[in-house]
């Protein structure tokens, strides 16, 4: 079944900005799937529409089979939002707001209090539930938000950017988090700027730019699409590299060697040339997320772009 | 969704709305009780012993209902534009956007929450009162209704000014130019029948000029105007204001870009 069927929808914002164009997307049932774009690719846009923020301007959007245009009570009670902004009652505590998000939905007072205990002692939260939601650390306030969204048991959790200021630790443990949520049968749909967390975490994705889809595809042929990455290599200081046949390469600074390495050769081959030249790699890195150079290709490519390259 | 779902939604926000004036009480409770007490020093005792008889009550007795229904407007009119305004600004309104809140269920929540905050002020103020002066009670139902309907008609003003502010000035516009002198107008400090009579029927369009005399019947037995219009009129306009509240939520006026 479809966790979300969309169909040519349009967002015209007043004042004439046309932030989505005719769009057409689907999410299977269990899926977890990437929403990537720049700023301002219509993520935001969409992800409001769905959740019914937005006001479409034209098209389809089905959740599970419900129309928002004519179920849209049974399609918002599917559906789970943790939203970009911290959007909850800064006076109000961690569990009072946890609640009353489960009061919303129709679950009685006395089974929203032990699903907020179970949401909140999973995100680690419990100890702080009496505190006020303004005391808390940017981290704890997203994760506040992942417990919100989650109190009535969504079939489908939408995340915008949910671990955008999060550090490194907080950020690995809520992709555990999340990687067990899917397991458990909930799809995910997920916005994010960290594109190593959209290659790890997710089976699909649709990569958006100036309102319109520019790739929907597997994680895996995306990936396959990479024609080329570029590494760095750590040599000892004031190595002199007098040449690597075959391969586009130059000096950053005296022991840093950046390489770009096409899809159909080896490394291998780097390392030969360097042992023969007497000069020994230290230590060797990706320059950027393989996918990173990936989707600035592709969006750089979107014809609505100006000066876009085909 | 079925009844039951949204009667816990409904209490839900209703409860909510509740904890969030009682929560600042100081702020919503106390100053209104503080206010309502010089009036009734200065107005009633100081100013009142030298006006004499009003409608053949003493001038305290006279004005006691018209303060007592004044801050039952105020307040249930600023509760919930200032709730609900806020909730806006923090955005914290998408939690219930998001959820199968049905948008009547919005609007009798906030609606409640206000009529909650209107009554318990005009209880607190009614207690005052009784330091200075001995109430008498004409018809307990009367005052009742009359109470509930004029916070129901005022919150759902105040809903629908927080639906169009853009900031905070915007909700305080109303109730300074507006509200305040309709208020100072319906009746509460003098009876109808002292206006010439060019006024008298000017005065009738002001619609709290009915609230007030009804409630004050409730009290003193006494009213410049027919229960029966003050009734119909009331609920004709808590009628139009649920109707108009509901229509701008349906619509996302305010809510939804």
């Amino acid at each position: 079944m479809k966790a979300l069927q969309i169909t040519g929808l349009k967002k015209v914002y007043k004042g004439g900005v046309e932030a989505v164009k005719g769009l057409d997307l689907s999410v299977e049932e269990g899926d977890f799937f990437a929403l990537l774009g720049p700023n301002g690719a219509g993520k935001s846009t969409i992800i409001g529409v769905i959740s019914s923020l937005v006001n479409k301007t034209e098209g389809k959007v089905e959740i599970f089979g419900y129309d928002i245009d004519t179920h849209l009570e049974l399609a918002k009670s599917q559906l789970g939002l943790v939203p970009q902004e911290f959007n909850f009652n800064q006076f109000e505590t961690v569990s009072q707001i946890v609640i009353n998000q489960a009061g919303f939905y129709g679950i009685e007072r006395k089974l929203a209090k032990v699903r907020a205990e179970k949401y909140l002692r999973q995100l680690d939260l419990w100890e702080k539930r009496d505190e006020k939601s303004r005391h808390l650390s940017g981290g704890m306030k997203r994760r506040l938000m992942i417990a919100r969204a989650l109190v009535h048991h969504p079939k489908i959790l939408i995340l915008d950017e949910p671990t955008a200021g999060v550090d490194i630790e907080l950020r690995r443990s809520m992709w555990t988090f999340l990687q067990d949520l899917n397991k458990q049968g909930v799809t995910i749909i997920l916005t994010t700027h960290y594109l190593e967390e959209a290659e790890m975490l997710c089976r699909n994705i649709a990569i958006i730019d100036k309102g319109i889809i520019v790739e929907n595809t597997s994680m895996k042929q995306l990936l396959k699409k990479i024609e080329k990455e570029t590494f760095l290599l750590d040599l000892p200081a004031n190595s002199e590299v007098s040449g690597l046949d075959g391969f586009e390469y130059r000096m950053i600074d005296d022991h840093t060697l950046e390489v770009v390495v096409a899809k159909k050769q080896s490394i291998n081959s780097i390392f030969a040339q360097l042992s023969q030249q007497g000069i020994e790699v230290l230590s060797m890195r990706n320059k950027a997320n393989r996918l990173e150079e990936l989707f600035v290709e592709l969006v750089n490519q979107n014809p609505q772009n100006p000066g876009a390259k085909s | 969704m079925n009844m039951r779902v949204n009667w816990v939604a409904l209490k839900t926000l209703y409860i909510k709305e509740c904890n969030r004036y009682l929560r600042i009480w100081i702020q919503t409770l106390v100053p209104p009780a503080i206010t309502m007490s010089l009036y009734f020093v200065i107005f009633g005792n100081l100013i009142g012993s030298r006006v004499g008889q009003m409608g053949g009550f003493s001038y305290m007795e006279f004005i006691v209902p018209g303060l007592i229904m004044m801050a039952v407007i105020t307040n249930s009119y600023a509760n919930v534009a200032s709730s609900f305004y806020s909730t806006k600004f923090q955005r914290n309104v998408e939690e219930l956007l998001v959820a199968p809140v049905p948008n009547y269920i919005i609007v009798l929540g906030y609606m409640g929450g206000g009529v909650s905050r209107g009554v318990m002020v005009g209880v607190l103020v009614t207690i005052v009162s009784l330091f200075f002066v001995d109430i008498q009670i004409h018809n307990m139902a009367v005052i009742i209704s009359m109470v509930l309907l004029t916070s129901m008609l005022f919150s759902l003003g105040g809903l629908i000014n927080a639906i169009f502010a853009n900031s905070f000035d915007d909700i305080s516009i109303i109730p300074t130019f507006v509200l305040t002198p309709l208020t100072y107008l319906g009746g509460v400090f003098y009876s109808m029948s002292l206006l010439p009579e060019f006024w008298q029927n000017v005065s009738k369009i002001n619609p709290i000029i009915y609230m007030v005399n009804a409630f004050r019947y409730g009290f003193l037995g006494v009213s410049d105007i027919s229960l029966f219009n003050a009734f119909g009129i009331v609920s004709l306009f808590v009628v139009i204001l649920f109707t108009i509240a509901l229509t701008l939520i349906n619509k996302g006026v305010g809510l939804r870009s």
